[in-house]
């Protein structure tokens, strides 16, 4: 405890920065899987391929990826944005399943009911279904920053701060404390950015917390 | 880039496909860990998984163990252990192991779960026992979810062991890391590129074992597992 205490700052640094090496692809990978996800909906026949594709880029190993990336962006291999890029990868390939699965959850009759009331297609798209498909992407969301916070510690191996600094130092000097610290906070940052995305939903989708069934049965 | 044709040079390089050090020692190594690591795991996760799918208990709680898991670093989890245990080659095992657990029980509750109650239902009111349910109606039905958690536990390992190449294991995860210490970048990429062709052929026997296990019997739901 008194480690932590005369390095309070250091660990502190270090969380901002975890934080925001987690933040940047949480939100790239949401926002570039948002439209694959709908289209590969909208599109049955591409919906197999692009799914297999993206469960491909999954099985990549996170230390190989970091590792090869440089080569394929031409970016430095110390730099952070290879974790950003390859953490954005990993965080796409689950929001375009969990995002074409929340899309395909909106019952067509409610679809057909915005036509009818002439929504046009991309008024339906952001006005009816994207609320309706609200909590299923807020369900995926949330597993994506969780692993993307874990994940981001990886990071320390090429040479990336992060917590994950804390583990290979606290590893090299034989140093138990460093590292306990290191998981706690690691887990705790997870925690914060979960406890974030619930609130988030509850102010963006009220409704989905007012007991009323949010999907029809499909 | 140079360092593709610098990463190929390293690859095609005859020296690095013999004794200790070689491609063909270290990849040995890698899936001999991954096969050990799910292999225990299984013989933990596998019947508990089971038994928690069969009677609906500590449903809750197995939920929420495997979630918590996840927020886990997985770097910070094998450091500790090793530091706990001391160097060699069964803390990171462990670790392993303990990673590749929630994945393997999931996968086991989950798809029995999936199988619809009714069927079970008929079965009991034909008179089969509890264990041939068990045996002969659910794990048959679930059989494509559960081999679903062992294709997912099996590539969480074979990533985490490229991390636990820094405790000083053994196998393909080690060009990496070594090839990082030295400032050895083609023997990274090189490394990486090996790791990367491991894990999606790994992914691709597991998809074509899923379809096998789909195959075998009349098909259940459409959607995927």
């Amino acid at each position: 405890m008194s480690w932590l205490i005369d390095n309070f700052a250091y660990v502190w640094s270090l969380t901002v920065r975890h934080a925001w090496l987690s933040a940047v692809p949480i939100v790239v990978g949401f926002v570039v899987a948002l439209p694959i996800g709908w289209y590969a909906d909208r599109h049955p026949r591409l919906r197999g391929s692009v799914l297999g594709f993206v469960g491909i880029l999954y099985t990549i190993p996170s230390l190989a990826l970091f590792a090869v990336l440089p080569g394929l962006l031409g970016t430095g291999f110390l730099s952070p944005v290879n974790v950003i890029i390859a953490l954005s990868i990993y965080a796409a390939a689950i929001m375009v399943r969990t995002a074409s699965d929340a899309f395909g959850s909106v019952s067509p009759a409610v679809l057909d009911a915005a036509s009818a009331n002439g929504y046009s297609p991309a008024q339906r798209a952001l006005r009816v279904q994207l609320p309706l498909a609200g909590p299923v992407l807020l369900a995926g969301l949330r597993v994506v920053a969780v692993s993307t916070v874990s994940l981001v510690s990886v990071g320390a191996l090429i040479g990336v701060s992060s917590l994950g600094s804390l583990f290979t130092d606290g590893y090299r000097r034989t140093f138990n404390t460093e590292i306990v610290i290191g998981i706690a906070a690691t887990v705790l940052l997870a925690l914060v950015f979960d406890l974030f995305l619930v609130l988030m939903g509850r102010v963006l989708m009220p409704w989905a917390s007012l007991g009323r069934p949010v999907r029809s049965a499909a | 880039m140079s360092i593709w044709t610098d990463a190929v040079d390293w690859l095609t390089d005859s020296a690095h496909w013999s004794g200790d050090d070689g491609v063909p020692h270290r990849l040995l190594q890698h899936l001999g860990y991954t096969a050990d690591t799910v292999l225990i795991a299984a013989v933990i996760a596998i019947p508990l998984g089971l038994w928690i799918g069969h009677t609906g208990r500590m449903r809750t709680a197995a939920v929420s163990i495997t979630g918590a898991l996840r927020a886990l670093p997985t770097l910070g989890l094998l450091t500790f252990i090793v530091l706990f245990i001391g160097i060699g080659l069964t803390p990171p095992l462990i670790a392993l192991v303990v990673l590749s657990i929630p994945s393997l029980l999931a996968g086991a509750y989950s798809g029995l779960e999936s199988v619809d109650r009714q069927t079970i239902d008929a079965a009991r009111s034909m008179g089969m026992t509890e264990w041939q349910i068990l045996t002969q109606v659910e794990i048959p039905l679930a059989l494509p979810i559960i081999v679903g958690g062992f294709r997912s536990a099996t590539l969480q390992v074979v990533a985490t062991a490229t991390v636990a190449a820094y405790v000083s294991l053994g196998g393909l995860g080690r060009y990496i890391i070594d090839g990082q210490a030295t400032r050895d970048y083609p023997q990274m990429v090189g490394g990486s590129v090996l790791v990367v062709a491991l894990a999606l052929t790994l992914d691709g026997i597991f998809a074509g074992l899923q379809r096998l296990a789909r195959g075998a019997r009349p098909a259940l739901s459409p959607s995927q597992v």
